[in-house]
């Protein structure tokens, strides 16, 4: 049994599992019903100045009948008094006294309204602060959420005046609607930032409606961008982890976020360097109980790997990842099919032939149809493999090169050394 | 057979003959589509007697393009709404889905289904009229076959004038397909799709009795022979002449006309015959409410005819068989009603000229069933007369073609669908015939615009 505790810059929690600042996490009732189910810990649903809302508010993008690949709201803050909100954090963190509160803020880039909250919220006893700078809609409209998000010295000014008050760890949750995440980043750790989340929901349209011609969703036949989040933005969320991670310039533990649907993402993330991880839309789509395999599949897989605790796994890919740069341009792989396993749908062929490099070779032989990657031609693009239905029959296989590794960046300087 | 009144007996009966599939639901329908793969060079699409392109009609069920769908299916099949149903998909399309050999096949019959459901139900206009080429071409027979040719025909700007000798269109369709697996109205719908496009069917018309061979040569520029096969041949033995004593073809095709009687509830029914019209006459008698049904064979389970599925579904249904067994007389009571059945015992011995064991009789076995109807179902006899009345030359009632060409001894006709099929020719398919028919119209068609092009 694996130590599945984690401390994400002084914050403890029983396992790297939270809910994000979220719909999931709008009250007492829910955060309990979610630390019941197993979740270590919760980012409550971001406190502020009141606001309204509107119907509708969610919508979803589905791929080939996969409900949920992507997700997008257009909900703002709470929109319950903040009274209300403290009164149920102070029962809530009585109740579970091992589960890690961090309570969501956003309020108007002014020191004193950061300093008035701050105490207010710290006074119920809270774990932690997550300042929302990353909330793409309604809010940015107000200078507030991702549009100080975007500004990285509003990031550390308002990060410094929450830490001036601050007796709690601070994470700072930034958009990813912005060129460069470490620039942002940089900026919170400047300010003071214990921590990091990231990353926020991405500016998104989930669709129009081919009838109507409203936008989804729609408000009363009038739409706006709203923000994406679920499995399809984990590859972007990774990776902006990911160049935080392997920033020499910063040093915070990182609280991930994005697409994490089961443990295999929440490792993914652990591995390119996030401490912990917060979930919602996987929640949103199946409920509270997705935690049990999450917790479950996560111990299974460090006690296969022969690692005792959590915390050895964070960031252990980080130094696997770089820039282009630096990837050896004599390391070769090549396609190998095994026509045993294949079932000759024939899609890396076509995909090859049409899409890619024509190395893909489709025969007969006695009758039945065979498949051969013509070596010389592959460039190892994975393209095959990545279509193949059928797990095994395209294996992409290292060739060892008699050339010694060289890089982009290597070959650069030897050729202006030459020129020299 | 007397069609009695309504009455809850009468009405459970329909219900018997009420399609036993249902149609998928919006949701399997997107679930099953989404799981096809969308090959290159699809082998579905190869075990098509059609060759429907059968990822592209399923890829578009799931990218809602329903009319599409359709299109792509009916393009290449005629009565693709009747193949959906009838097709031993095992055998073909799904029969070739490279997912068995890792999951399990696309159920590509009823997705087909579900298309086509689809298009019975809106109403959706599929197909035009070519712009007429002047040209006339005449079908005998309104069955898969004529009117797959005729779909086509009238696509490509020809007159084609259709004859039928039954009251309907459709032929296997309406009267010989059972019921629980193709409802007539689907049958209905097909042919409503043809006939709007100007194709003039004349049923109750048969040719050689309604209008003369003769007539019909000299006004059609084309002609397409699809007349299907006929009855049951007799088997040749004492008391096929009495009451109880039916043939298959004629069997199915009573309750095809909607004519369930009463006459067999709690009765014995013994089949003779193994293919799949015995398991039609079987598992109809079944649906009659007949008590015993026992199907006879003188060979064995091994030589049978009756596709795998076919055999499962009667086995299902209660059937029983009785293999190595042969039918030696019907015996009938003093009013003329079939009482009983004397049957021999059989023992396969050496191969015959087809590869098979010949079933020999084994002396003295003999032993008498008592069964209150006899169905023979021992294969169909060919329309002789009126193949030689067309002066066309065949092979035992099989008409012989130029197997490219697709034409008869007489240039000037054509022919298609079971009328060729036999002495090792050819697929009895349903979808085959539809093919057959759709390969007519294009040979014809080569045929006909050859002298206007040279001119």
């Amino acid at each position: 049994m694996a130590d599945l505790r984690i401390n994400l810059a002084g914050i403890k929690s029983p396992n790297p599992f939270w809910l994000a600042s979220a719909p999931p996490t709008n009250s007492g009732y829910q955060v309990q019903r979610a630390f019941e189910a197993g979740w270590g810990g919760a980012v409550w649903k971001t406190l502020g100045e009141p606001i309204l809302n509107v119907t509708s508010r969610f919508a979803a993008v589905s791929y080939n009948g996969q409900r949920v690949a992507g997700f997008n709201n257009i909900e703002l803050i709470t929109d319950r008094p903040l009274e209300v909100n403290l009164k149920e954090i102070y029962e809530t963190k009585k109740r579970f006294p091992d589960h890690a509160i961090i309570v969501s803020l956003m309020v108007e880039p002014k020191q004193e309204k950061w300093h008035e909250i701050v105490k207010k919220v710290e006074d119920v006893g809270v774990d932690g602060l997550e300042l929302n700078f990353g909330c793409p809609h309604g809010m940015a409209e107000r200078g507030m959420g991702s549009a100080s998000g975007q500004v990285p010295e509003l990031v550390e000014k308002q990060t410094y005046w929450v830490k001036e008050v601050a007796r709690t760890p601070v994470i700072v949750k930034l958009t990813p609607n912005i060129t460069d995440i470490t620039v942002t980043a940089e900026a919170a750790a400047r300010g003071g930032a214990d921590a990091i989340s990231m990353i926020n929901t991405i500016n998104s349209l989930a669709g129009v409606d081919l009838d109507s011609w409203n936008t989804v969703p729609h408000v009363g036949g009038k739409g706006a961008h709203g923000g994406y989040c679920g499995p399809a933005v984990k590859p972007i969320a990774l990776n902006m982890v990911a160049e935080c991670a392997r920033n020499p310039l910063f040093n915070v533990p990182i609280s991930g976020i994005g697409g994490i649907s089961n443990w295999q993402d929440a490792a993914e993330f652990i591995l390119m360097g996030a401490t912990g991880v917060q979930v919602c839309t996987a929640a949103m789509h199946h409920g509270f109980s997705i935690v049990e395999d999450m917790i479950d599949g996560l111990n299974n897989y460090l006690d296969d790997k022969g690692i005792a605790s959590v915390m050895d796994l964070v960031g252990r890919t980080v130094p696997r990842y770089s820039d282009w740069g630096n990837l050896d341009l004599n390391y070769k792989i090549v396609a190998e099919i095994n026509n045993d396993v294949c079932i000759n749908c024939n899609k890396c062929h076509i995909a090859c032939e049409d899409t890619s490099h024509q190395c893909i070779d489709l025969y007969s032989e006695s009758g039945r149809p065979m498949l051969k990657v013509r070596e010389e031609d592959c460039v190892g693009c994975n393209l095959c493999s990545i279509v193949c239905p059928v797990d095994g029959a395209i294996t992409m296989v290292e060739r060892k090169s008699n050339i010694a590794p060289m890089t982009w960046n290597e070959r650069q300087s030897l050729i202006s050394n030459f020129a020299r | 057979m007397v069609p009695i009144q309504e009455n809850a007996m009468t009405e459970q009966l329909k219900r018997n003959f009420v399609e036993m599939n249902s149609r998928m639901t919006k949701n399997e329908a997107l679930e099953e589509a989404n799981r096809c793969l969308y090959c290159y060079d699809a082998p579905c699409i190869t075990a098509c007697p059609t060759s429907i392109q059968i990822p592209n009609f399923i890829k578009k069920i799931a990218s809602g393009n329903m009319k599409g769908s359709a299109m792509t299916i009916m393009e290449a099949n005629p009565i693709g709404a009747s193949c959906a149903r009838v097709c031993p998909t095992e055998e073909l399309c799904e029969g070739a889905c490279v997912l068995n050999a890792s999951t399990k096949p696309i159920k590509i019959g009823h997705l087909q289904r579900y298309t086509t459901d689809w298009a019975m139900e809106s109403d959706v206009e599929l197909f035009k009229k070519g712009e007429s080429n002047g040209q006339k071409v005449a079908i005998v027979g309104a069955g898969p076959a004529g009117l797959s040719a005729a779909r086509e025909l009238s696509r490509l700007g020809y007159g084609v004038t259709i004859f039928e000798a039954e009251a309907k269109a459709g032929g296997l369709g309406n009267y010989g397909i059972v019921s629980f697996r193709l409802p007539n109205d689907v049958v209905d719908w097909e042919v409503e799709q043809i006939v709007k496009l100007g194709v003039d069917i004349k049923t109750n018309t048969a040719v050689g009795v309604d209008i003369s061979v003769e007539e019909i040569l000299a006004q059609y520029d084309s002609v397409i022979l699809a007349v299907g096969m006929g009855a049951v041949p007799n088997l040749g033995i004492e008391g096929e002449e009495l009451a109880g004593v039916h043939d298959a073809i004629e069997f199915v095709k009573q309750t095809k006309m909607g004519l369930l009687t009463e006459d067999l509830v709690g009765k014995r029914v013994a089949v003779i015959g193994a293919g799949n019209t015995a398991i039609d006459g079987a598992t109809c008698a079944v649906r009659l409410g007949a008590e015993q049904v026992e199907i006879l064979y003188r060979r064995t389970e091994k030589e049978m005819t009756a596709y795998q599925f076919e055999y499962e579904f009667a086995k299902q249904d209660g059937v029983a068989f009785k293999w190595l067994t042969a039918p030696k007389k019907i015996i009938g009571d003093k009013a003329g009603k079939v009482v009983a059945l004397e049957c021999v015992k059989m023992k396969l011995g050496e191969a015959g000229a087809d590869g098979r064991q010949r079933p020999e009789i084994i002396e003295g076995s003999d032993f008498v069933i008592e069964v209150d109807a006899v169905i023979k179902a021992i294969g169909q006899t060919r329309f002789v007369s009126l193949i030689e009345a067309f002066g066309l030359e065949h092979t035992h009632g099989v008409v012989d073609i130029d197997e490219t060409t697709m034409q008869t001894s007489n240039k000037k006709v054509f022919a298609c669908g079971d009328v060729v099929f036999g002495n090792g020719q050819g697929e009895a398919m349903v979808v085959t015939a539809a093919q057959q028919g759709k390969d007519a119209a294009y040979v014809i068609h080569e045929h006909l615009r050859k002298p206007s092009e040279i001119a």
